[in-house]
C-alpha cells in the first residue's frame, strides 16, 4: 500500500512535468494573480480582489480538470488495467492522485495568497478555505475521470462542471439573481468566506451548503471508486 | 499438478453475438501454445477472458487452477501480459516506464537494465515512449511483460505489423522465456510464426476450435495426397506416388544429375486451415 501510493506520486510528478495541458492548469491562475495584483490598481477595489477572484476560479478549475484528465487518460490507454494487474487497489490509486493534486494546488494557492497580500493568520485562514475547496473539487474530478471512457468524454463533462463552479462565483458579483442561485454551490460559499476573511463566520447556511455538496460528491466518488477496475462483460 | 491453462466448454457472447463457442484447451507448463486464426476469430477475446479482463458468458477457464473470473493481485504476479491495447506512459522514458512497475512492487531498479538489454533497448533507455518506433514500443511492452519474471506469459499478436528484424528479435525473446521455464500463450495469424515457435497449436475460426496439436502432427494428419514432388534442374516439377517405386525413380534422377530438390506434399498450416474452413488466415 505504501509502495503503491509512493510509486503513483513519483509517476505523476515525472509525467506532469512534461504534460503541458495539466501544467498550465496548475500555474495559470497563480501567475495571473501575481500579474494582476501588481499591475492593476482600481479605485474602491476591495482588498485582495484579484486574489480572491482567481483563487475561487482556481478551486473550481485546476484540481477538477487535471485529476479527471489524468484518470481518463489512464483509462483510455488501458494503463489503469496494468495497474490493477500490479495489485493496485482502486482506493490506493485514487488516493495517490488526490494527494498529488492536493499538494500541487496547495502550493499554487500559496502563491495566490502571498501575491494577494495575505499574511500571518489570515494567510492560514485563506489556505484552509482553499484546502476545503481543492478537496471537494479533486474528488469531483476523480469521479468524472473514473466515469469517463476516454479523455474526450472526460473533457465534455469537466468543461460544463468547471464553468459552474468557477464562473458562477465571479458572475454573482455582477448579478443578484445569479448570486442567489450560486449560494448552493461550495465554491460560492468559499468565495463568500474569502470576501469576509477578516471575520470569517461559518454560518448555518455555509455549513449546510458545504456539507451537502461534500456528501453528494462523496456519494458520487464511492460509486466511482467501485468502478475504477470494473470488469467488462 | 494444475495445468497452466485449463479451458473447458468456454463460451462468450457480446450482446447476442456468440464469439467463442465451447472452446476447450489444456496447456501444460513450459510449453509455447499458439492460437492461430484469422481476424475476428476470437483470439483477443480469449486472452481477455484468461487474464481476467472480461467475464465469460459461461464455461470453465482457469489459470494455474484458479478461476479467471476471480483473479487477485497475487495471481497476477505469476502472469506477464502483452496486448496492443495496453498503453505506455508516453511522457516517460523507457527506463522510467519500467521503474514505475518495480516501485509498485517495492523493488529496486537493478533488474531494469538487464531486461532493457534483453529486448535491445539499452540505447533507447532515456528515450520518451512517445518518441519510440512501433518496433521499439513492442519491445518495451514485451519488457514490461517479462519484468516480473512471469511463469505464464500471454502475448496477443506480439509481432503483428513489425518488420522482419524486430519480428525475429521478438521470436528469440519468446524462445528465451521458454528456456527459462515459462509457459507462453500467444495468438497470431501468421502460420510461420506458429510453426516456428509453438509446441502446440490451436486453430481457431469464428470462435470454434477446428483443429489442434503440434504443428507437425496437424500437417501430417492432413497429408492426404501422399506424394513426393521433385524439382528438376531443368525447372520442371515431377510428382511421384509415395510408394516403393518412387525410390527407384528418385535414384535414377539422382544418378543422371537432373534432380535439384525433393519436396513432400505435406500441407502447411495455412492449407490445413483452408481445407477446414474454406478461407485463408489473412481474411
Ligand atoms: N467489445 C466488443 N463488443 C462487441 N463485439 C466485439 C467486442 N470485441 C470483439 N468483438 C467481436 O468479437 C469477435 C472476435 O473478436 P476478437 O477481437 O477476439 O478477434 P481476434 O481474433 O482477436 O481478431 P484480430 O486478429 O483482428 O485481433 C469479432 O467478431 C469482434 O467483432
Ligand atoms: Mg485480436
Amino acid at each position: 500500500m505504501r509502495y503503491h501510493i509512493k510509486a503513483i506520486l513519483w509517476k505523476q510528478i515525472k509525467d506532469t512535468l512534461k504534460n503541458k495541458t495539466i501544467l498550465i492548469q496548475f500555474i495559470m491562475f497563480p501567475v495571473m494573480t501575481v500579474i494582476m495584483e501588481n499591475a492593476i490598481e482600481l479605485q474602491n477595489m476591495p482588498e485582495h480582489f484579484f486574489a480572491n477572484l482567481f483563487a475561487i476560479m482556481y478551486v473550481g478549475m485546476a484540481p477538477l480538470t487535471s485529476i479527471a484528465a489524468i484518470i481518463a487518460e489512464e483509462k483510455e490507454k488501458n494503463t489503469l488495467r496494468v495497474l490493477q494487474m500490479s495489485n493496485v487497489k482502486g482506493g490506493e490509486y485514487l488516493l495517490g492522485n488526490l494527494i498529488y493534486i492536493f499538494v500541487i494546488c496547495t502550493l499554487g494557492s500559496l502563491v495566490i495568497g502571498l501575491a494577494g497580500g495575505y499574511a500571518g493568520k489570515t494567510l492560514l485562514t485563506f489556505m484552509a478555505i482553499m484546502a476545503a475547496g481543492h478537496l471537494i473539487s479533486a474528488v469531483l474530478g476523480a469521479a468524472i475521470g473514473v466515469i469517463s471512457k476516454n479523455q474526450m468524454s472526460a473533457t465534455s463533462l469537466t468543461v460544463p462542471v468547471m464553468m459552474v463552479f468557477s464562473f458562477l462565483p465571479m458572475l454573482s458579483m455582477f448579478n443578484e439573481t445569479i448570486a442567489k442561485v450560486a449560494k448552493v454551490i461550495y465554491s460560492q460559499q468559499l468565495h463568500l468566506l474569502l470576501q469576509d476573511i477578516q471575520h470569517p463566520e461559518l454560518s448555518v447556511q455555509c455549513m449546510t451548503v458545504l456539507s451537502v455538496n461534500a456528501l453528494v460528491i462523496l456519494a458520487i466518488f464511492i460509486f466511482a471508486y467501485r468502478k475504477v477496475f470494473a470488469i467488462s462483460r | 499438478m494444475a495445468q497452466a491453462i485449463t479451458v473447458k466448454d468456454l463460451v462468450h457472447s457480446y450482446g447476442g453475438k456468440q464469439v467463442l463457442r465451447k472452446i476447450s484447451i489444456e496447456a501444460g507448463e513450459g510449453q509455447i501454445i499458439g492460437m492461430l486464426g484469422p481476424s475476428g476469430a476470437g483470439k483477443t477475446t480469449l486472452i481477455s477472458i484468461l487474464t481476467g479482463q472480461l467475464m465469460p458468458t459461461g464455461g470453465i477457464c482457469q489459470v494455474f487452477g484458479k478461476d479467471c473470473r476471480h483473479m487477485n493481485g497475487e495471481d497476477y504476479q505469476k502472469l506477464g501480459i502483452m496486448m496492443d491495447s495496453f498503453g505506455l506512459y508516453e511522457r516517460m522514458n523507457c527506463f522510467d516506464n519500467l521503474k514505475f512497475y518495480q516501485m509498485l512492487d517495492g523493488k529496486n531498479t537493478d533488474d531494469i537494465d538487464p531486461v532493457l538489454a534483453q529486448v535491445g533497448l539499452s540505447e533507447a533507455k532515456k528515450t520518451l515512449a512517445c518518441d519510440l518506433s512501433k518496433g521499439m514500443r513492442n519491445r518495451l511492452a514485451f519488457a514490461r511483460a517479462i519484468l516480473r519474471r512471469p511463469q505464464l506469459l500471454f502475448l496477443d499478436e506480439p509481432t503483428s505489423g513489425l518488420d522482419p528484424m524486430t519480428t525475429e528479435a521478438i521470436h528469440e525473446m519468446i524462445l528465451a522465456q521458454k528456456k527459462k521455464g515459462a509457459t507462453v500463450f500467444l495468438t497470431t495469424h501468421n502460420m510461420y510464426e506458429a510453426q516456428k515457435l509453438c509446441d502446440h497449436i490451436v486453430l481457431l475460426n469464428e470462435g470454434e476450435i477446428v483443429e489442434s496439436g503440434s504443428p507437425q502432427e496437424i500437417c501430417r494428419r492432413y497429408n492426404h495426397q501422399k506424394k513426393i514432388r521433385l524439382h528438376l534442374v531443368s525447372g520442371e516439377d515431377v510428382q511421384l506416388q509415395h510408394d516403393a517405386k518412387a525410390g527407384e525413380k528418385i535414384a535414377a534422377y539422382l544418378a543422371s544429375g537432373t534432380l535439384e530438390t525433393i519436396h513432400s506434399t505435406e500441407p502447411n498450416l495455412e492449407t490445413v486451415f483452408m481445407e477446414l474452413t474454406g478461407k485463408g488466415l489473412d481474411k
